[in-house]
């Protein structure tokens, strides 16, 4: 049952947070079956939001040298290589996945294919992972200045002169997104461009992918393109198609940006089944409340029999 | 493509979505491959035995677009009987010259042609080797006999259909899988698939770019694809062509309007010294008196960029200032002048946008020959390599080069970007787009334009009061450009419209080049460009959206010629002008109106129809028949078979690269025997067999690029944004090499050629895939070239492994393919690194006065048999 101020559950968080005939809520689909990982994404967002360079750092995560999402990568292009068994028929139709990864966790740990006898098939995974602008956004929910706030667009901003970079908001993101910039303390990520919301244009990341991999608009008419999208997929003989974050009865309740992958979440780095941190607030303060009960009775009983 | 032109590639995604199959072929799985439906592992160097095989099988199968093939292509058409192939010459053909390396190219010709001016003998074809006179045929077919004998039931033992089929007879799939490393059912796959998707209801396309021309059998790669794509139907038809995606965003510009030797704007040939004596040789060896085709107009075309450039002095009196144009006198190429430049023999050097000392083959060659000048000029955003090599390059750590020693003054001009100036941009499709200038230039920033303008009016300014007959050639220069700005800018919109042309008498822009004269009443700075100023237009800023126009979208733009947006679209009909099929209409003769019609340029004449046959004494576009598609040879037939124009044979034919580990195992003769080679004892070239030695050097190595970065890194590797995005040098390896050489994944790696050793971070992929080649396993390596000392991201140049080895038709260099060692751990540093590589040079037996075996064919130790 959602209720005004529910941390769980679908919900639509525009309205909740108070504004009046908003906007139809925007977000991004990342349909990653068609990313080309030529990293525009990445460019295009630093420019624009003048977000500094993170240094020169060879990860080795094949062509991965940003890692993750942080303060100074508000889009994060992962690579991901895997070896498929041989006999996967590799021309009828587009590229099938293995039936269970050699992965589990974060992506790039093992060498692919280092330890296999014989020469395997290849798929390369691409997917550009950006902050989800969850519906029950557990960063929004915890900062404690009002600096993390809900735009009418239905995003998660952070008001950079209020932020006092107290980074409750970075242990609290399930997805890991949100950080703190080394250089100035505050907690930085993506604001799904609001200033080119406001000015009527897309964001600079969905504006510079080449192949429309990062696509932007109005979130319901995204869910049904997406929807779409995987049906022709699957049709077409890539079973391993499947949305990730989508879904309003998810433990975030959806998010503002989700995605198509063509493997496990874990595979991309992604959490499998996210919760909103604060989902559980109410049920924790109950049983603090109903502890602080019990002591107070534990105390009058105490003291009831003492009187001697 | 996914690497070099992402934005290009979504229209690849795009066909992808409408259910397009996409096959990648590489020596490595790259970003393209991940999005491919098919990736084909190949060894580098091999895809003239890969294309051979696929030709082989859909010649043997008869899965050829047989109406298309006789119609359309020279497969009908009967050779010399002196012709003889290269299955009974072990690899050469005939008319072999030893001395010169060269070929005669009379036998090759048609029969009842032999002796035609368009043949060429051993004289000539040095001549075209030394001029890359190959080059400009980039914009038309060579010239040989309209009238030729043909079968059309192709039974005749010398037709070219026959003749062609014997040539790769040897390419079965057992030998594409022996010499390709391909799988033999991955081979047929994708045989099955491209034939299957050619014919009259579907087409296919091939794309191609650097890592198929830069080899020294370049040229017949395109070739050995043009023939596959002729015999399958796909020239001239939408969703079909052959797509030569180039390397930088207006390159295709810089080979129309040429920065190259032997080229004029049009592809002209820039004059040769004893070919071209006077203006009417030179127009002659362009227009062959007696060939169908519009270059019969060439004279007008000549004259008329003479106008352009001399202006008034030019006069039909003084043959319109042809005397003041270069003389070609031999080989003016790049490689032979850095070679020049360490011998002392060139003063000075203009290097614009340019960055030779990391871009180059054979980067020390490059850096020692720039160090060895009078003074040297650079324009680039930022301090390149080839402006600082003089005290930081790898020379000085290693001594070559003495920073206080060092002879050449370098002088480094700024440039403006290309955002900051006003011109046009044309690429791959010949499409000529204007930019305008969005900002102003900082501080002493300026465009190319300007620099040569006000260059040469102070040149003419101090030349203004010489008497020496020479420099009448710059004081009669038409110089008048309007200026603007507080920089006095150049006009590049008065520029545009000089190269599109005009009536001298009004300055009316010419709206075809069939408007251009020989007489001297027109001007026109390149001849394919006329057309984009017509009507007084600037065509090429046209920007009408692609929703308001249909998917041809001519109003995007202009494209040369005349906007045509799809060459040869003749043949997107039937002999009888009707469309081959509905699904696949592009253009077709409207027999009521009399006109070919569609929604693109017909590239044919309008009003001609398809059942018109020239008379036998017609020449020029009047002896174009109605069903002679490709207007630009002189036939008017596609060739699957070239008599003229190509200096390495009539027909592509498997040649080991210049350096392989491999014996050529279909022919005696291992290498491209007519290569151009510049023995130098600063360009040894790594042993390859039959030369023993070749073991010092096992691996194959090749380059490439990153999305990341832009070719020799200027406009990467020092912006913060793209220099995170690949932070290091690296090279690609195999876990199996990496076992067998001890690599380490992120722990450093050195390659080795016989001219440098080159260092670089390790990344250990199941990208990179070991191939079972002549019944061994070979490992290839890959390095991207975009790194050297400058920048926010340094390192080692890849570059600097390659030789100068060049296809000898066009002397592009053989950078995608070579031999190498790949040791762990850095190289030395400081004159210990001389001491290793000559260490390597020594073990191979390629140091001092080594020369290579070229011509190998007949030898007692070539393999007995193809296959």
């Amino acid at each position: 049952m959602v209720s005004r101020n529910s941390l769980s559950g679908p919900l639509d968080p525009t309205p909740d947070a108070g504004y009046v005939d908003p906007p139809a809520r925007k977000g991004f689909f990342t349909d990653t079956s068609v990313c080309i990982g030529c990293k525009a994404c990445e460019v295009a967002c630093k420019e624009w939001n003048e977000v500094p360079s993170d240094g020169l750092n060879l990860l080795g995560l094949s062509f991965d040298n940003t890692g993750s999402l942080g303060a100074d990568s508000w889009r994060h292009v992962a690579f991901i290589e895997q070896s498929r068994p041989v006999g996967a028929q590799s021309f009828e139709g587009p590229p099938t996945g293995p039936s269970g990864t050699s992965f589990l966790g974060m992506p790039g740990t093992a060498l692919p294919g280092a330890s296999q006898d014989g020469r395997t098939d290849l798929r390369w995974l691409m997917a550009s992972d950006v902050c989800k602008h969850c519906t029950h956004a557990a960063c929004l929910d915890v900062c404690p200045t009002g600096s993390l706030f809900r735009t009418e667009f239905g995003t998660v901003v952070v008001q950079e002169d209020i932020c006092n970079g107290c980074g409750y908001c970075v242990s609290a993101c399930p997805y890991g997104v949100i950080d703190r910039r080394e250089t100035d303390g505050r907690a930085w990520k993506c604001t799904l461009c609001y200033d080119r919301l406001k000015g009527d244009a897309e964001p600079a990341c969905a504006k510079a992918c080449p192949t429309d991999s990062i696509q932007f608009g109005d979130l319901d008419e995204l869910r049904e393109r997406a929807d779409r999208r995987v049906a022709a997929l699957q049709g077409a003989g890539v079973t391993e198609a499947r949305l990730y974050g989508h879904d309003e009865s998810d433990g975030v309740g959806g998010d503002g940006a989700f995605f198509l992958l063509l493997d496990e979440p874990e595979v991309y780095g992604l959490p499998p089944d996210p919760v909103v941190t604060t989902k559980d607030l109410p049920d924790m303060w109950r049983h603090a409340g109903l502890a602080a009960l019990a002591m107070a009775a534990g105390v009058v009983a105490a003291f009831a029999g003492a009187r001697r | 493509m996914a690497e070099a032109h992402p934005v290009g590639f979504q229209w690849v995604m795009e066909a992808k979505a409408r259910g397009a199959k996409v096959i990648h072929v590489d020596p490595r799985f790259t970003r393209t491959s991940a999005l491919a439906d098919t990736f084909v592992p190949l060894r580098a160097g091999s895809d003239v035995a890969f294309l051979g095989g696929i030709i082989n099988y859909v010649l043997q199968n008869e899965r050829d677009f047989r109406e298309y093939v006789v119609a359309y292509t020279n497969a009908a058409t009967i050779v010399s009987e002196e012709f003889v192939d290269a299955d009974d010459l072990d690899g050469l053909f005939s008319g072999f010259d030893p001395e010169t390396r060269t070929y005669d190219t009379s036998s090759w010709q048609y029969e009842g042609t032999e002796g035609h001016e368009g043949d060429a003998g051993s004289a000539e074809s040095h001549a075209d080797r030394e001029t890359a006179s190959g080059l400009q045929h980039e914009s038309h077919g060579g010239a040989t006999a309209s009238q030729t004998q043909r079968d059309e039931t192709l039974q005749h033992p010398r037709c070219v259909y026959q003749i062609l089929k014997r040539h790769f007879a040897r390419y079965t799939p057992e030998t594409v899988e022996r010499v390709c490393g391909v799988p033999q059912d991955t081979f047929l796959e994708v045989c099955d698939a491209w034939a299957s998707n050619s014919g009259r209801e579907r087409t296919t396309m091939l794309v191609y770019s650097v890592g198929w021309t830069q080899h020294t059998t370049g040229v017949q790669y395109i070739r050995a694809g043009a023939i596959l794509q002729l015999l399958l139907g796909n020239v001239g038809r939408p969703g079909g062509g052959i797509m030569a995606l180039r390397g930088h965003a207006s390159i295709q510009g810089s080979t129309d309007i040429p920065t190259l030797f032997n080229l004029l704007p049009g592809y002209l040939p820039m004059p040769h010294h004893e070919q071209h004596e006077t203006l009417q040789m030179w127009i002659d060896e362009m227009s062959h008196p007696g060939q169908k085709g519009v270059w019969s107009d060439a004279g007008a075309f000549g004259v008329s960029l003479l106008k352009a450039y001399w202006g008034d002095a030019a006069t039909a009196e003084n043959d319109y200032c042809y005397g003041y144009l270069p003389r070609m006198t031999g080989d003016h190429g790049t490689y032979q002048q850095v070679l020049d430049m360490i011998e002392g023999k060139i003063s000075g050097y203009f290097l614009l946008g340019q960055n030779p000392a990391v871009g180059s083959a054979h980067g020390k060659a490059q850096r020692l020959g720039m160090a060895n000048l009078d003074w040297l000029v650079v324009r680039d955003l930022f301090l390149i390599e080839s402006a600082t090599f003089w005290q930081d390059g790898p020379e000085v750590a290693t001594g070559e080069i003495v920073p206080e020693e060092c002879r050449t003054e370098v002088f480094f001009l700024p440039a403006a970007s290309h955002v900051e100036k006003e011109g046009t941009f044309t690429q791959t499709q010949r499409l000529l787009q204007w930019r305008e200038k969005a900002v102003e230039p900082e501080a002493d920033c300026r465009s190319e334009l300007w620099f040569f303008y006000h260059l040469g009016r102070m040149v003419k300014e101090r030349l203004a009061d010489s008497t020496e007959r020479r420099d009448r050639a710059v004081l009669d220069l038409a110089w008048d450009y309007p200026t603007h700005g507080v920089h006095d800018e150049p006009s590049a919109e008065v520029v545009l419209q000089e190269i599109n042309g005009y009536q001298v008498a009004d300055r009316t822009p010419l709206s075809s080049f069939t408007e251009l004269r020989d007489d001297g009443s027109t001007v026109g700075g390149c001849w394919i460009y006329t057309g984009v100023y017509a009507d007084g237009v600037n065509q090429a800023a046209r920007r009408k959206p692609r929703s308001e126009q249909d998917e041809v979208a001519s109003e995007w733009g202009w494209a040369w010629p005349a906007n045509r947006r799809l060459l040869y679209n003749r043949a997107s009909a039937d002999p009888q002008g009707r469309p081959w099929s509905e699904r696949k209409k592009y253009m077709w003769w409207d027999e009521d109106k009399r006109e070919w019609s569609g929604p693109d340029v017909p590239d044919f004449e309008r009003d001609k129809a398809p059942s018109y046959r020239a008379p036998d004494d017609a020449s020029g576009v009047a002896a174009i028949n109605g069903d002679d598609p490709f207007i630009m040879q002189s036939d008017g037939k596609g060739w699957l078979y070239s008599p003229v124009g190509l200096v390495d044979g009539p027909m592509p034919t498997h040649y080991e690269a210049a350096e392989s580990p491999f014996r050529n195992s279909i022919y005696g003769q291992q290498g491209n025997p007519t290569r151009k080679v510049y023995e130098r004892d600063a360009n040894p070239t790594n042993p390859s067999p039959p030369e023993p030695h070749a073991d010092v050097f096992p691996f194959i190595f090749t380059t490439s690029r990153l999305t990341e970065h832009h070719t020799a890194g200027a406009m990467s590797r020092y912006v913060e944004y793209l220099a995170e995005l690949q932070p290091a040098m690296f090279v690609e390896v195999s876990p199996e090499l990496a076992q067998e050489r001890g690599l380490e994944h992120l722990g450093w790696a050195h390659v080795v050629t016989a001219r440098a050793a080159v260092e670089a971070r390790v990344l250990v992929t199941d990208r990179m895939v070991p191939l079972r080649v002549e019944n061994r396993v070979v490992h290839q390596v890959w390095l991207p070239y975009h790194w050297g000392q400058g920048g926010l991201t340094t390192g080692d140049s890849a570059n600097d492994l390659l030789s100068i080895n060049l296809d000898p038709n066009v002397l592009i260099q053989e950078s995608k393919v070579g031999t190498c060692d790949v040791r762990p751990g850095r190289r030395p540093t400081g004159p210990a690194l001389l001491d290793y590589v000559a260490d390597y040079r020594r073990r191979a037996g390629v140091a001092g006065d080594h020369r290579i075996p070229i011509v190998t064919a007949g030898q007692a130790d070539a393999s007995a048999e193809g296959d």
